[in-house]
């Protein structure tokens, strides 16, 4: 029992990434339908960034919350503003052309970064040293670091924090417009321009912090290729949860993460990075439209 | 043109593609055995023959019927493996026992036995993929074929009688220039028939607009899936014709990082066009090649090969493409004879 | 619509140029086989891209030490050593073309690659085929060498590694209950996994749990999760450095606090960088220990420094530079660049002074050498034992 709890607990945290990374994909999706693949390696970007800023102000020496904070706004910062470049020089010249154009250099901009990034950050791996005194405290018998806590709290924040940009503000009320029916979004008197780059920015943003946690808390080695794998299943759990909805996707990564748990502690260890995928296949089968989307048909 | 014409005219470009063939054929053969052509060459001309393949069936899925697969060399894994396992574990015991192995006609027939396996278990992979994504648009379907192929990938990893990630060593090399470029001109043969075609009009019909085709009385998730399944078919074919030119497989070969060479093949060529992607496949295969015999070039104090690189070349000139040049090398236009007729008429104007 | 056709003539015209342009890169007329001056060609294939880019990185490194290092002293009788690296992209077909480029083209008398066993496997049997002498620096698996006669390698095979694994665990950690936790993308973690399930089981000890990651896993807190449960008192982790770290530090998050046993993957400076505290008190087997007072071992250790900026070399930095400098001293002894001859003198290599050991060349072409345990203690390789073959 207490196994299960605990895999329960392991499920959920991860989840809560995989929720962070799908929220930026169902956004971008929502609002352009495409598939960012991009996103996956901005995720990556904010890893590499938490390492070079805590390495290079060595701010490893006296960790604390405020370092640990300073960190994250830094990777935030510079993934949104990575985001926004990318939304302007690849995929604002052919927003009008037809959707797999859309798709191609998606896929052309993600193998550029990751690429890039071996040419640029090298491939041997990194890791981060601890910015944030991570100690243990078993409870009742289950076993849940600080630093889980930490990413899992902060991924509810984050989450409740983009619930009331998306709700309550107009910035949220554009990009609702905007996914609904872009053009007549626009005859509204809709910035369209601004707020896809805001949609993109707040994306990045949110997978730069899900990278910067990861990193910081799991102590996994960075490498370029860091976010091919926790892009493409966060994509997944998008679609798990029903793309281009913010709940579903957030719903999705949860369970991706918890499915993801009980398989890797299973007999079926091996197939674990198959899972995710199989998923995908069933759900396509039975619900095209996924948990919380419903099934569009499309429209002539 | 008459009916008795048509099949004259059929009968002597089916004779010409053959005797061509077997010229090259001959001509390889003597070039090899004089020394004129060393091993390195030889290998990038078969690798050339198989992206052929690999580019001109993921066309048909992508650029002929407008859907999007990025599982290629899903498809292609399915084949090779299974068409090795099929010679190795079946095929070869078999004929062993009655004395048949290592003669011509023997290898031959392994070959062909091993190359039908693949074709034939490729094709069925595509069908259990097809049916449920092909209902569903164009993005859902690219990352599903993205899903299937890392199945293939971890199931492959999963099976230990084939090497698991050790690999699979051992296959009987039985490719042969003659075999490899058969496949390819029925391949070529049977894109072009069906693109001038009225079976291939519903194919466009589907890529240019579904909703119109299906209005005009298309069966569209059929045509798809016909497409699909053939696409897969010739991967299949490419995969089982590399395993028994390499002798060796590995769940690695069969990565995204492959299906998106083929993707960039099909999209440099020009989606749609069958020429384009037989001549982009050859460019790309040379040009990485080629690249080995570059100087090193140092970025940022650190020297690299530019065969190092060719990963970020290959990214850029997606992106750089879809920017400036959607259409790739030469749209849906096709490079045969009637553009050289065309030509020479507009030279002597 | 003839306008258009003339364009695309156009286009097509210059791409069969670039072609037959390429088509233009003329064979090579062997150099190195059939001269007997100028420089010696060595071919190198390694993945300097790809998923094992740093195993490549770290492996060249010490080949081009070992190189340099040669060639300051004026090569091998008065010729020098040109090495032709090629990048294999972590890539068994890259591998091939790789291989075949540089026998084909660059005239190699001799190669020297790969890590990994399976790209080793895959480009094998174009060296046999050819009569090119392959030493492999670092592929464990024993279908490596029995590719044919021309293939050798300097590292343990996994039979004897996996053994001396589970006879340390047995004999003198005297464990009963161990689990293991593989890497199933890695042949070498899946291999070495294999043959320590094999021996420790036949010792008596039980293996109460299996699970796998794969490399690039950032959470492996499920599987960990399931071999607490399994309550073993040892965790035997055959993978790299690079995830090594990860997992010991995540479990003793989870509260496992039993020592963790590994093989010579691990042997790396950042294996504590990633770990911390965490892997305190735990074991692996390697070729040898940075403490030895051996003098090769330390003028290696210092000159790796000195020339790659204070970097500790790794254990596949160490296995490239013996790689490397026992194909130097074959060809030396052989006196010639003909790679037959060179293959026969690297037939009878016997107890090369390595900085991984003294490595004698076995008639099945591996490598024969000692194992040494070390364990991790203040964040340091502690040499523990060595176990003779």
């Amino acid at each position: 029992m207490e196994v299960y709890l605990q895999q329960l607990i392991n499920g959920v945290q991860y989840g809560s990434i995989y929720a962070l990374i799908a929220v930026g994909y169902t956004m971008v999706y929502g609002v352009l339908r495409l598939i960012n693949f991009a996103h996956g390696d901005i995720y990556m970007l904010g890893a590499f960034v938490a390492y070079y800023v805590v390495t290079g102000l060595a701010l490893h020496q006296h960790p604390s919350v405020g370092n640990f904070l300073f960190v994250l706004i830094v990777s935030m910062a510079v993934c949104a503003l990575a985001g926004v470049l990318i939304e302007r020089l690849a995929y604002r010249p052919i927003r009008n052309a037809p959707r797999l154009t859309a798709l191609i250099t998606a896929i052309g901009v993600s193998l550029l970064l990751e690429n890039g990034g071996i040419v640029v950050f090298g491939a041997d791996p990194k890791y981060i040293p601890t910015v944030l005194q991570s100690s243990v405290a078993p409870r009742g018998g289950l076993y849940i670091s600080e630093g889980q806590v930490i990413m899992l709290a902060a991924s509810v924040l984050f989450m409740l924090i983009l619930r009331f940009i998306v709700m309550s503000t107009r910035f949220g009320r554009a990009v609702r417009a905007i996914s609904y029916d872009i053009d007549a979004a626009r005859l509204m008197g809709i910035d369209v321009d601004r707020a896809i780059t805001l949609t993109f920015a707040l994306g990045s943003a949110l997978a730069g912090a899900a990278g910067m946690m990861v990193a910081t808390f799991t102590s996994v080695k960075i490498t370029p290729l860091f976010g091919l794998l926790p892009g493409v299943k966060a994509f997944v759990a998008a679609v798990l949860g029903g793309i281009g909805n913010i709940p579903g996707a957030v719903l999705g990564g949860i369970l991706m993460g918890i499915i993801e748990a009980f398989v890797g502690g299973s007999a079926l260890t091996t197939y674990r990075d198959a899972i995710a995928f199989m998923i995908l296949i069933i759900v396509l089968l039975l619900r095209p439209g996924g948990i919380l989307g419903k099934a569009v048909v499309e429209k002539v | 043109m008459s009916r008795r014409q048509f099949w004259l005219w059929r009968l002597i470009s089916v004779g010409a593609a053959l005797a061509a063939l077997l010229g090259a054929n001959v001509l390889i053969i003597s070039l090899r055995s004089t020394g004129w052509l060393d091993d390195y060459t030889y290998r990038v001309i078969m690798l050339c023959g198989i992206n052929i393949l690999l580019a001109v069936s993921l066309n048909l899925i992508n650029g002929i019927t407008g859907q999007f697969s990025i599982g290629h060399a899903g498809f292609q894994g399915v084949g090779a493996y299974t068409s090795a396992a099929f010679t190795v574990f079946v095929v070869s015991p078999w004929m062993r026992e009655r004395g048949l192995q290592g003669t011509p006609t023997g290898d031959s027939a392994l070959l062909i036995a091993g190359i039908i396996a693949g074709a034939v278990c490729a094709s069925l992979a595509g069908l259990f993929v097809g049916i449920p994504s092909l209902r569903l648009r164009g993005d859902y379907l690219a990352i599903a074929t993205l899903g299937f192929g890392e199945i293939i990938r971890v199931t492959i990893l999963n099976i230990e009688q084939v090497g698991g990630a050790r690999g699979f060593y051992g296959i009987p090399l039985l490719t042969t220039f003659f075999w490899l470029y058969l496949a390819v001109i029925v391949l070529l043969a049977l894109s072009r028939n069906l693109l001038v075609s009225t079976q291939g009009l519903a194919f466009l019909a589907v890529r240019d607009d579904e909703i119109a085709a299906e209005a005009v009385g298309v069966y569209s998730t059929r045509i798809k899936v016909i497409a699909f399944v053939t696409g897969a078919c010739f991967a299949g074919i490419a995969g089982a014709l590399y395993a028994h030119f390499d002798g060796y497989l590995n769940p690695d070969n069969f990565r995204l990082d492959q299906s998106i060479i083929i993707l960039t093949m099909v999209v440099l060529g020009g989606q749609g066009s069958i020429t384009g992607s037989v001549l982009s496949a050859v460019l790309l295969t040379a040009v990485l090649e080629w690249l080995r015999f570059l100087p090193t070039i140092t970025v940022g104090g650190r020297a690299f090969s530019p065969s190092e690189l060719r990963m970020v070349f290959f990214s850029l000139m997606l992106i750089l493409l879809m920017l400036w040049r959607q259409t790739g090398l030469l749209g849906r236009r096709e490079f045969g004879w009637h553009v050289v007729r065309q030509y020479w008429r507009l030279l002597r104007t | 619509m003839v306008r258009i056709c003339a364009k695309s003539v156009l286009w097509l015209s210059v791409v069969t140029g670039i072609v037959f342009a390429l088509g233009g890169c003329k064979p090579a007329s062997r150099p190195g086989a059939s001269n007997s001056s100028g420089d010696i060609p060595v071919g190198v294939y390694l993945s300097f891209t790809g998923s094992t880019a740093t195993f490549g990185e770290s492996t060249f490194k010490g080949i081009q030490l070992a190189t340099e290092e040669i060639n300051a002293q004026g090569g091998i009788n008065g010729r020098k050593i040109a090495l032709h690296k090629e990048d294999d992209r972590s890539d068994a077909q890259e591998a091939r073309s790789a291989v075949t480029k540089l026998i084909q083209r660059d005239g190699v008398v001799a190669v020297l690659g790969e890590v990994a066993s399976s790209r080793s496997l895959a480009a094998a049997p174009i060296c046999q085929e050819n009569k090119i002498p392959m030493i492999s620096p670092s592929s464990t698996n024993p279908q490596v060498t029995q590719v044919g006669d021309y293939i050798f390698r300097v590292c343990f095979i996994d039979p004897f590694q996996g053994a001396v694994m589970a006879k340390f665990a047995a004999e003198t950690l005297k464990v009963k209950r161990v689990a293991v936790l593989t890497d199933v993308k890695n042949d070498y973690s899946v291999g070495l996994a294999k043959y320590f399930k094999e021996t420790f089981t036949k010792l008596g000890g039980q293996i109460v749990a299996e699970k796998s990651y794969s490399e690039g896993d950032p959470d492996f807190r499920a599987q960990l999760t399931a071999i607490k449960a399994a309550n073993p008192e040892a965790i035997f982790v055959p993978g790299y450095y690079s995830e090594v770290g990860t997992i010991a530090r995540q479990a003793r998050e989870l509260g496992i606090r039993v020592p963790f046993l590994g093989g010579d993957g691990w042997d790396s400076p950042k294996l504590v960088e990633g770990a911390g505290n965490a892997l305190e008190g735990s074991y692996f087997s390697n070729h040898y220990s940075h403490e030895s007072t051996d003098p090769a071992v330390q003028r290696f250790v210092a000159k790796f420094k000195q020339r790659f900026n204070g970097e500790v070399p790794d254990a596949l930095a160490a296995l490239g530079y013996d790689a490397a400098n026992i194909l130097f001293d074959a060809i030396r002894r052989a006196g010639s660049t003909d790679p037959t001859k060179i293959r026969d003198a690297l037939a009878q290599t016997k107890d090369f002074p390595g900085v991984t050991g003294r490595i004698t060349i076995d008639a099945d072409r591996n490598a024969v050498k000692p194992a040494v345990i070390l364990q991790i203690r203040g964040k340091e390789f502690k040499y523990v034992q060595t176990i003779q073959p």
